[in-house]
Formats: structure tokens, C-alpha cells, sequence
């Protein structure tokens, strides 16, 4: 697996998200408290920026109509029935107080 | 237009109506009642006997939705005389009114049988409203009251009646309580329950007589036997009014006899209701009634087409607190027919199946009709039981908890008092946005009968509700299951500074997007701000204090107290538009002036740039104060409402508030910056101020109430810092004043803010103080705490896909 060194675990303080641009990527990238978690920073619903949300758990909630994505397996979580595809996640990990994310396919 | 007459203004008469409403129409409705009340909900009369309802909590439909929608409502006039060859009908007051089309919905009486002295005073029927009240001013605590029969309306005189500390016994002519509807065992249940709780029953006795002097003073049954009585209410049954029906012609044999799409034998004469018969058959239960009532208004617009196939053959009551439902046939005698029995004495539960050829003939519950929607799909389905001979009486375990909801067919009706399908409440669900069951009451008119389904429609709206939520008096949300008004005490009790805390202690630890910004102001208020800041536990808006908009950029309002600007100010906002290439520059309706579609990066040089404070636009917090001109320059104002104003505003800004507050101060009446409809509001006149609070101007407005009127600009003020520090401490969070004044009562917030003694004011104004020196313009945070949130994350090395 590749690994990108992104950034100092530090800049994102507890339960907060944070944009990361990477190509043509924009991904958001959360310290839930107790880890770091990526997802492709666009809601399904209608592209809110997920970074913005409210962490709860392993949960954000979208800013803009309180969609709920599940940040380990990008998968919507309410509305229930939306139908929506879920978004993608990213593997992220903290080496030596860096962290690190793959792109690699999942 | 065309004539469209409706005698009758009960449930069914009003509800066909509405039906009508729905469809393009061109008739000039004029609707007859001989009750003098708008339309209301008979069957909660018994709760108004019970004093739990006022007879205005029963109202269906006010005096405005006549008027609204063109109705003519003739209330109090009752129809004497039907003319069908002229078409007009002749009201007991000797007005003659014409027709093209004409809608019996007369309804039913009760029916008195006619026993020796039944007109002896305080005998009385209950069947309407002016009924109840009757019985009302007779009931006293500890009379004794009989009710003559032992069926659904017998049933619920007695509960008003003991609600009101009557001593009731009631009398049946049967040897089984609602012997229509039950079997001897579940009528023995019944009883059971029904003399558990206080209310002694007779069965087997016919009244021969009643007795007394003039007024009642008791019953002799045909046995002998004599019962003393001060108060007597006949509850035999009901019978059809069917009387205009005959003067206008019409078929009649026990009701108004109608065909499947509700005519009469008059091809411009229609009826509906307990007035009518079907296919040989009365109708005494509301839901066939509003069917009926569909079914009319599509004929007589034009749109025939549904038919009314009769009723669902089946009954699901409330008796006394009781849950009684009653289906198909109750005779297990006929040949061929099994019946299989449940009884739990103990907790007074009985059910009893009927089948027939391996099909469900009939059903009784007593005590539980839980599984009553497993049983009318057997029975209309005519299903093959052999698969479910193991589960007849409880249904197997479930496998997934919204399997129960989803086998419910979308035609089924949910709500039988009121009539309302599954696939109604689902509809307004998705096509309103219904998110708690009190909105869905609102809406459908579900659950607001006799209550027993609300348990089923609440489980429909968690399973189908995209925003689900719970009732706002209940807990503040799943993660930390609490009301507000608990959490506060919690909050100041244990001494919880941080949202987490207050997480970890009494909540799931993790929360979210409903608690976390609750808590983040729950905190803040209880400890005047002096608590431990978690910007990770606010929205997106109060850590970069601006407003997020629909594509992820934000909105910058600075602020200009009671709307009063400078050259100066207007010169930096036009500089700062152009540098930063504000898409769009506008005057808010607050008077201020809104820069949108600002990028987030820029919003801290934006605020350095402007040297302007933060108008608070973006957050549950103190928004504005309007003004008009005053008496500074114009010709009519009586008082300074500029200078007011910007005091006001100056008072109060910079604090949070359980949800957005905006105020205004007009000079006089004229209310030309229209404070009766903001949260707070000051009215000059002349020589004093009227302070108003609780107004708006939103999706519903609501003119503010009057708080209280006083001499000086300084004591207007200081009502104003009063109201506002106890709606910050007394409301939740996401409540606006004018649910909260309406919820609390203006006379209680008077009596807790500008009339309480001098302690109580002064320390609301005391904490309001404290509050205000630990809070500061959120602008001039700059890049502070944070700096980091504006900017997108620039990785350390860069992707190689």
C-alpha cells in the first residue's frame, strides 16, 4: 500500500474535520478522538462539505441538511431509505505523529 | 356556480366537505347545523364529560376554516322541511334557502325507549356536546348516577361520569356487556376490568320504570328489583334521523338508503353518515363514515368513479382505559367453526379466534388488540392460516423490528377513529416533512381519537421519517437521554463545564448533531459563559462565525446596531466587496447588509479588513435590533426609538439565546420596524414604552404579547434584559419565544420577570451581567484558536497517483 505523509496529527484537534486537496480529490480527513478517518469530502445528498459536519462517534453529520455518513464505511446513515451511494473512504493511519493516507483501492 | 346545500354539520357532513375542498369545484357551500358549536369531535365528548379536554380542545374545525374556504356555515338552525321538487330546504327559523345539490348528513339520535317516567327531570341522553355540558352541571361527586346500557356509548358516560366522582352503576338489558361485539368470556373480561376500576355493573335488567317525584330518584327493574338513582343517563342506542329523507321523498327503510357511491333515490339529493343505510346496513363507528364521505365528494364533483363498499367488519375501541377489538363473526356454535382461546385472568387478557375452513372467521380482544392489523388482513385476505397455525395468538418473534410496520398493507386504516390509512400518514410524512407525532396529529388528524394506535404511529414514523425525532418535552436526544429542563439542573448541580463531560457522564460519550450544539449552549447559559469552550461541539457556523450556504461558502453581515451605518462603514464594505470579489452584496430584511458567497479562507482578513463587529447572523444567538426613525426626525414620533435601539442592542449583543432573537423599537403605534412581530419589541407612544415580547413573522405569525408598559426608556430596557435572561435560562434549546411564551403563558413570565420581587429581578439581571462581560465579539477571535479551520490541509509530500 502506498502511503502519503499528509500532515501532523496535531493540526486536527479532537472530534474536528479538516479539507485536504489531493490532485483532484477533495477529501475530508477527521480525528474522531481516538483515530483519524478519510472520506471523499462531498454528500451524497447534495455535495455538502462533509469536513464541516458535526463528529459524533465514527459519525458526521453534514452541515447543510443533516445527512448522517458513517466515516468507516462511507455508507449513509440517515436518512435510512435514502438510496444514496455511499461516499468513498480512504485508509488512514499516524506514523511517528504523522499522518498518513492511501489512495490505494480499498 | 351551483347551490350545494349540507344539513349537518357533525363529523361526517364537515368531513365530506373537506373531501370536496379537494377536488376542482364550483359550488357555493352553505353547511346547516342545529348545534349552535362549529364542528367537533363527538367521540371525545366522553373526555370532555371527564374534564380532560375543554369543549375548544375538541374543535375540528374553527370558525375560520368556514371562512376561509367560502363555507357558510348556519349554526343553530335546524332543517324543518325539504321541498325536492322546488329544491329548497325550510329551516325551523322560516328561511327558505334554495338548492342545486343537496347533502343529508343528519346523523343519528339517541334512542329512549319509551319506560314509564323517562321525562323526569335530570334523565338525560348523551349524544352531543350541549348533552354533555348537561350532564356536567348535574354531575356532582358522589351522586348517584345509573347509565342505562352497557354498549360503546353507555360504556364512556359511565367513565366521564366517574371521572367526576359520581357513583356510577351501569345497567344492560344483555347478560354480556357490548354483547355485539363480544362473546360472554370477553364480555366478562370487560366487566372485570371496567368494575376494577370503581364502576359497578347489572346485567340481565330491564328498566320498567323510572322513578320519583318529578325528579329522578331511581329505577325499578322488571324483576322487582329497585336501584336509587339522583342522575340517569339512557344510553340505549342510537337510531338514524331520517325524518328530511322522508319529506323529501327519498327511500328510506331504517336509515337513508344510499348505493355504493352515496346517492340517494333523488339523483341530486346525497347522503352520508350514521343517517344512512348501506347495503342493508347501519353505521355507528367513524372511520366508514369518512369513507362514505370520500366516496360522496368524488360523485358529486363529478368524478364518480370510488365506490363505498361497507364497512370493515371490524371495531377497535378504547373502553374505560379498556383495548377491545372486535371482528368478524362472534358465534363459535356454527357447525365447521374452531375457536381457539387465550385468557390471562391476571393481567386481564383475553383473545379468541373463529376459523372456519382454515380461514379466519372472527375475532375478539380484550385487554390487548396489539396484533388487531395481522388479524383484518387475515380475515379481508381470506388467507390460508395452515402457514401460521403455530403464531394465531402472538405473533412469531420479529426478525427485524421494522418487519411488523412494513406487512401492514398501505390501504389499511391505522387510526379507525379518525379514519386515516397507513398510506395517508405515510404520504404526509414524506409530502410535509413530518419529523414528531405531534406534527403528525396535526396533520392527519391520527391519534387524536381514542389514542389506542398511537403507539403504532409512532413506530410508523420512526421507521418512515427521515427526521425523526421525539417529542420536544421529552429527552433531548438518544445520546443523552434526558429532557433539557433535567440537563440544565444536571449541568448546575454537578458542576459540568464541557460538553463532553456532560457526554461521558450522563450521555453515550460520543453525541451528535442534536445534543452537541444543545449542550454547547446549555453550558455556556448555566455558567454565564464562564464554562470550558468546545468549538468541535458547535455547527460549522459558530467556529468560523459565519453563515454556511448551499455550495460551502459563507455569508459575512456585520453589525449595525439598530440599523444606523456610517459613510465610513458603507465605504469599507464596498472596498472589501470588491477585494475579495463578493459574488453578491444585499440589504437583509434585518437592516444590515450581507456579503454572500464569501470563500472560507478569506472570512478572518474579511473581519480585519472591515474593523466592523460580527452581526451574529449566523448563529442561536442575539440577531439585531430594528428601528424606525423616531422621534429624531420624524414628524409622528413620539419617542427616540433610535437611541433605544442601539442601547438595546449594545445590552444584549454577542450573547447565545436557546434560538435566533431579533428585536425591534419603533418610535410610535404606526410600528413602522414592525416590533409586534419580533421576540422582543419596545412601541413608543406618547409619555411611555410598550415592551411586547414573543412575536413572529415566520412560517406562522404571531403578534407579540404585551409584556408590560412603563414610563422611562431605562425601565423598557431593563423588561427587556428580564424576558431576555429568562428565556434564556427557562427555554430549550431550538425553542422560539413565541412557543415559548405560549407554552409557559405570558401571565407566568410577567409574574417571573418584571412583577417578581426585587431579589428575583435583580439576580436574572445579575447573571445577565456576568454573561455579557465573558462574551466578545466572535470577530475579533481572527485566526484564533483555530487557524487551521479556515484553510484546506497542504500535505507534507504530494500524491503520486
Amino acid at each position: 500500500m502506498n502511503w502519503i505523509r499528509i500532515t501532523p496529527a496535531e493540526t486536527i484537534p479532537p472530534r474536528e474535520g479538516r479539507t485536504l486537496r489531493l490532485g483532484e480529490l477533495s477529501l475530508a480527513l477527521f480525528n474522531t478522538g481516538d483515530r483519524f478517518l478519510a472520506v471523499e469530502n462531498r454528500c451524497p445528498h447534495s455535495g455538502g462539505p462533509l469536513a464541516d459536519g458535526i463528529v459524533g462517534g465514527a459519525t458526521v453529520t453534514c452541515p447543510l441538511h443533516n445527512w448522517r455518513v458513517c466515516l468507516e464505511s462511507g455508507d449513509v446513515t440517515r436518512p435510512c431509505d435514502s438510496g444514496a451511494t455511499s461516499v468513498r473512504t480512504f485508509p488512514v493511519k499516524v506514523q511517528d505523529g504523522i499522518v498518513m493516507l492511501s489512495l490505494d483501492i480499498q | 356556480m351551483r347551490k350545494l346545500i349540507v344539513v349537518g354539520n357533525g363529523m361526517a357532513g364537515v368531513a365530506c366537505v373537506e373531501q370536496i375542498l379537494k377536488y376542482r369545484h364550483d359550488f357555493e357551500v352553505t353547511i346547516f347545523g342545529d348545534e349552535t358549536h362549529v364542528n367537533y369531535n363527538r367521540i371525545l365528548l366522553s373526555s370532555v364529560l371527564a374534564g380532560e379536554k375543554s369543549a375548544e380542545e375538541i374543535v375540528l374545525n374553527d370558525i375560520d376554516w368556514y371562512r376561509t374556504n367560502g363555507i357558510q356555515p348556519r349554526l343553530g338552525i335546524r332543517i324543518a322541511d325539504i321541498n325536492a321538487d322546488r329544491r329548497e330546504v325550510t329551516g325551523a327559523d322560516g328561511s327558505i334557502t334554495t338548492f342545486d345539490q343537496l347533502i343529508l348528513a343528519t346523523g343519528s339520535t339517541a334512542f329512549v325507549p319509551s319506560i314509564p317516567g323517562v321525562d323526569k327531570q335530570n334523565v338525560h341522553v348523551f349524544r352531543t356536546l350541549d348533552d354533555t355540558r348537561a350532564l356536567l352541571d348535574k354531575a356532582r361527586s358522589g351522586g348517584k348516577v345509573v347509565v342505562i346500557g352497557g354498549g360503546l356509548l353507555g360504556l364512556e358516560a359511565a367513565r366521564g361520569l366517574q371521572a367526576q366522582g359520581c357513583d356510577v352503576t351501569v345497567v344492560h338489558l344483555a347478560p354480556t356487556l357490548m354483547e355485539r361485539q363480544l362473546d360472554a368470556a370477553g364480555g366478562a373480561y370487560l366487566r372485570r376490568k371496567i368494575e376494577n376500576l370503581g364502576v359497578r355493573v347489572l346485567l340481565g335488567k330491564q328498566t320498567q320504570a323510572l322513578l320519583g317525584n318529578g325528579r329522578v330518584e331511581g329505577l325499578q327493574f322488571s324483576c322487582g328489583e329497585e336501584l336509587e338513582a339522583d342522575l340517569v343517563v339512557v344510553a340505549a342506542g342510537i337510531k338514524p334521523n331520517v325524518e328530511l329523507g322522508r319529506l323529501a321523498g327519498l327511500e328510506i327503510r331504517r336509515g337513508i338508503v344510499v348505493n355504493d357511491h352515496m346517492e340517494t333515490s333523488n339523483p341530486d339529493i346525497f347522503a352520508v353518515g350514521e343517517c344512512t343505510e348501506h347495503r342493508g346496513q347501519l353505521f355507528g363507528l367513524v372511520a366508514p363514515l369518512l369513507e362514505q364521505g370520500k366516496v360522496l365528494a368524488a360523485t358529486i364533483t363529478g368524478n364518480r368513479g370510488p365506490i363505498f363498499s361497507g364497512a370493515t367488519p371490524a371495531a377497535k375501541l378504547k373502553i374505560m382505559g379498556v383495548e377491545v377489538f372486535s371482528a368478524g363473526s362472534t358465534d363459535d356454535s356454527e357447525p365447521g367453526v374452531e375457536a381457539i382461546r387465550y385468557e390471562d385472568p391476571a393481567l386481564g387478557i383475553y383473545k379468541k379466534l373463529l376459523v372456519k375452513n382454515n380461514r379466519l372467521h372472527g375475532v375478539i380482544l380484550v385487554g390487548d388488540s396489539s396484533d388487531d392489523h395481522r388479524y383484518t388482513g387475515w380475515l379481508r385476505a381470506e388467507t390460508d392460516l395452515a402457514p401460521h397455525r403455530k403464531h394465531l395468538l402472538f405473533p412469531p418473534p420479529p426478525e427485524d423490528a421494522g418487519l411488523e410496520v412494513a406487512n401492514i398493507p398501505d390501504s389499511e386504516t391505522v387510526c379507525g377513529c379518525m379514519g386515516v390509512t397507513k398510506g395517508a400518514i405515510i404520504g404526509a410524512i414524506h409530502d410535509h416533512g413530518i419529523g414528531t407525532m405531534s406534527q403528525l396529529k396535526d396533520r392527519t388528524r391520527a391519534s387524536t381519537g381514542c389514542g389506542s394506535c398511537g403507539n403504532l404511529c409512532a413506530r410508523l414514523l420512526k421507521a418512515v421519517a427521515p427526521e425523526f425525532e421525539e417529542d420536544k418535552q421529552k429527552v433531548l436526544c438518544a445520546c443523552v437521554p434526558f429532557p433539557q429542563e433535567k440537563l440544565r439542573e444536571i449541568v448546575r448541580s454537578q458542576k459540568l463545564r464541557s460538553v463532553q463531560d456532560v457526554l461521558d457522564i450522563y450521555g453515550d460519550g460520543k453525541g451528535c448533531e442534536i445534543c452537541k450544539p444543545a449542550l454547547s449552549y446549555i453550558v455556556d447559559m448555566v455558567w454565564c459563559g464562564d464554562h470550558e469552550e468546545d468549538r468541535s461541539a458547535r455547527f460549522i457556523n459558530d467556529r468560523v462565525h459565519a453563515n454556511i450556504q448551499k455550495d460551502g461558502t459563507f455569508s459575512v453581515v456585520p453589525r449595525m446596531r439598530g440599523g444606523v451605518t456610517t459613510p465610513g462603514e458603507l465605504r469599507k464594505i464596498a472596498d472589501v466587496a470588491d477585494k475579495y470579489k463578493v459574488p453578491l452584496v444585499k440589504v437583509t430584511g434585518s437592516q444590515r447588509i450581507d456579503l454572500l458567497g464569501v470563500q472560507k479562507a478569506d472570512l478572518p482578513a474579511i473581519w480585519a479588513d472591515l474593523g466592523m463587529p460580527s452581526g451574529q447572523a449566523y448563529t442561536k444567538g442575539v440577531r439585531m435590533v430594528k428601528t424606525c426613525v423616531g422621534s429624531q426626525f420624524c414628524r409622528f414620533g413620539t419617542q427616540d426609538a433610535i437611541t433605544a435601539g442601539v442601547e438595546l442592542e449594545t445590552r444584549l449583543e454577542n450573547l447565545y439565546t436557546p434560538h435566533k432573537f431579533k428585536m425591534a423599537v419603533v418610535g410610535c403605534p404606526r410600528n413602522c420596524a414592525e416590533a409586534t412581530v419580533k421576540d422582543v419589541g419596545l412601541i413608543g407612544q406618547e409619555g411611555s414604552w410598550q415592551v411586547v415580547v414573543g412575536g413572529a413573522a415566520g412560517k406562522g405569525v404571531r403578534k407579540a404579547d404585551l409584556l408590560v408598559t412603563v414610563e422611562t426608556t431605562e425601565l423598557a430596557l431593563e423588561a427587556c434584559e428580564l424576558f431576555f435572561q429568562y428565556y434564556r435560562e427557562n427555554a430549550n434549546y431550538l425553542e422560539r419565544t413565541y412557543d415559548f411564551v405560549e407554552r409557559l403563558g405570558i401571565e407566568k413570565i410577567r409574574k417571573e420577570t418584571v412583577y417578581a420581587v426585587h431579589d428575583v429581578r435583580h439576580s436574572l439581571l445579575d447573571r445577565l451581567r456576568k454573561a455579557k462581560d465573558k462574551s466578545y465579539d466572535a470577530w475579533l477571535e481572527r485566526l484564533a484558536p483555530r487557524a487551521s479551520q479556515f484553510v484546506e490541509i497542504q500535505p507534507m509530500e504530494t500524491a503520486s497517483v
